[in-house]
């Protein structure tokens, strides 16, 4: 690695805390992040059954602000955020012109003037400036310089959290934030997240990071503290809860109704929006691919990219005969499920299976399962 | 990170134990790491006639998978069984419960490509 390629990777806040923790680094759409600090498994099962604390200090924040801001961003994505409530948050998408999906977000009115808009590292930019080309009227400033964000996920992390904040978290339901402390430190915290699990997400000034994140984890068993989680099982915890990641599922070549988000086209609200026209015309044709959850029946992991065949193999022909339907846009271990998992697109008329996964030339029998994989709640 | 001495090892961050005519395999502690959870290992079988340098078996971690070499030519005569249940033992113990498989030598002990500790131990440090 040259120093300059290494000049231009950004830190979170929290480097410091990642190194004495003695996390695992990668980069990550031009962040260096924790990829994992110990065991995975552990770590994705301390999500699902206790809480732990995830460093996402690389997600961009960017701030829509002034009295035409909520009418401005309702030409600017998909949803509906000027009939949002103060305090409450709603999951969107930016799309192109032709309908295609620029980033998904989330979208939190803080006051009836001023709108966060979360946007996924790898497209910060991209979002900037398209906010600041469709908000005309509001005032688009980019926070991700310094605004960290930290989250706590997993069933006890209300109670956890609830010791050391301000605010009444038992009266804060699901996409809805508030302003209040953590630790004494100012923030913004919202009950968020992308794990499936219950969960805050807090916002807060960069130096207010570390001793957040102390203190969060000084709310875990003496000693080792509450458990951090990782990149990668972030990505395991999303993949279960049927969560979409851009660039594997949403890209600008993919409209919200094949990845099974039209919901958050809002083509009922009035006035014009960036892609409404395209995506009108899209509901009505109805999408020619779907997204579709695959359990495996083997024990290999099926990743990114792999074909998709039609047919559940177990002729004995191997893949002679088969047909290419589709292609896997996200694959990992489930350690929920016990066998690896995957979401792919496959055409609209073959959506039913049986399938295949071709890993490295070999097929592999999968099962088609409705979305998500795991649910809370169930 | 551990490379113990009384081990031999491969570019491709594998050890190699010799006794006799018979030689264990597994993947190194810096390789167990630098994957992460092994979720699932593919081996050969016993009675594979397996190649230096021929991949012979599937390491899969949660983010990657990567290819198991033989790093000697040999008859597998021995596969550890426990690793199907329990794929975790080679990051929990990758030099002890954690090995992989067992060849009995078709060409002497003495492969040229192995390294020493001390060559293993420059070579992870240069990679990592």
């Amino acid at each position: 690695m040259t120093s300059d390629v290494t000049a231009g990777i950004r830190d979170t806040p929290l480097r410091a805390v990642h190194e004495r923790l003695g996390a695992t680094m990668t980069e990550f759409a031009g962040w260096l992040m924790p990829l994992r600090y110990g065991s995975e498994t552990a770590e994705h099962r301390a999500v699902r059954t206790d809480a732990a604390l995830f460093d996402l200090s690389h997600m961009g924040e960017i701030a829509v602000t002034g009295p035409g801001a909520d009418e401005a961003l309702d030409y600017a994505v998909t949803g509906w955020p000027s009939a949002l409530a103060v305090g409450r948050a709603r999951y969107t998408m930016l799309c192109a012109p032709d309908g295609g999906v620029l980033d998904d977000l989330i979208i939190y009115r803080r006051s009836a003037d001023e709108f966060l808009v979360v946007a996924n590292a790898a497209n910060t930019a991209v979002v900037l400036a398209e906010l600041r080309k469709r908000c005309g009227g509001a005032e688009v400033t980019d926070l991700t310089a310094v605004v960290g964000l930290i989250s706590i996920q997993g069933p006890n992390g209300p109670g956890l959290l609830s010791s050391i904040t301000s605010l009444d978290l038992a009266g804060m339901p699901y996409y809805a934030g508030a302003y209040g402390t953590v630790a004494g430190r100012r923030a913004w915290v919202a009950r968020t997240g992308y794990t499936g699990e219950d969960g805050f997400e807090i916002f807060c000034a960069n130096e207010d990071c570390e001793p957040v994140w102390d203190a969060l984890a000084a709310t875990g068993p003496a000693g080792a503290g509450l458990a951090a989680a990782g990149l990668s099982v972030r990505d395991t915890l999303r993949l279960e809860a049927g969560m979409p990641l851009y660039g594997s599922e949403l890209g600008p070549d993919v409209t919200p109704y094949e990845a099974g988000l039209g919901r958050v086209v809002r083509l009922d609200k009035p006035g014009d929006f960036v892609g409404r026209d395209a995506l009108a015309a899209r509901a009505a044709e109805g999408p020619g691919r779907v997204l579709v959850g695959l359990v495996m029946r083997s024990r290999r992991v099926p990743r990114h990219g792999y074909p998709v065949l039609s047919g559940d193999g177990l002729s004995g022909d191997g893949l002679a005969g088969e047909v290419p339907v589709g292609v896997v846009t996200s694959g990992g271990p489930s350690p929920s499920v016990g066998a690896p998992i995957a979401m792919a697109y496959v055409a609209a008329d073959a959506a039913a299976g049986p399938f295949q996964v071709d890993v490295r030339g070999r097929g592999e029998p999968a099962s088609v399962t409705k979305l998500p994989f795991y649910d809370r709640r169930k | 990170m551990s490379v113990p001495a009384e081990l031999r090892y491969t570019a491709e961050h594998e050890w190699v134990s010799i006794a006799g005519e018979t030689a264990t395999i597994g993947i190194t502690d810096y390789a167990a790491t630098a994957l992460g959870d092994v979720v699932y290992v593919s081996l050969p079988a016993v009675g594979d006639a397996v190649t230096a340098g021929d991949p012979c078996g599937e390491v899969e971690s949660y983010k990657s998978v990567s290819e198991l070499y033989s790093p000697l030519d040999g008859e597998v005569v021995e596969i550890n069984e426990e690793l199907a249940d329990d794929p975790g033992l080679i990051n929990a113990e990758p030099y002890g419960l954690g090995w992989m498989f067992r060849v009995r030598l078709t060409g002497g002990a003495d492969a040229p490509g192995l390294l020493s500790p001390t060559e293993y131990e420059e070579l992870s440090k240069s990679t990592g």
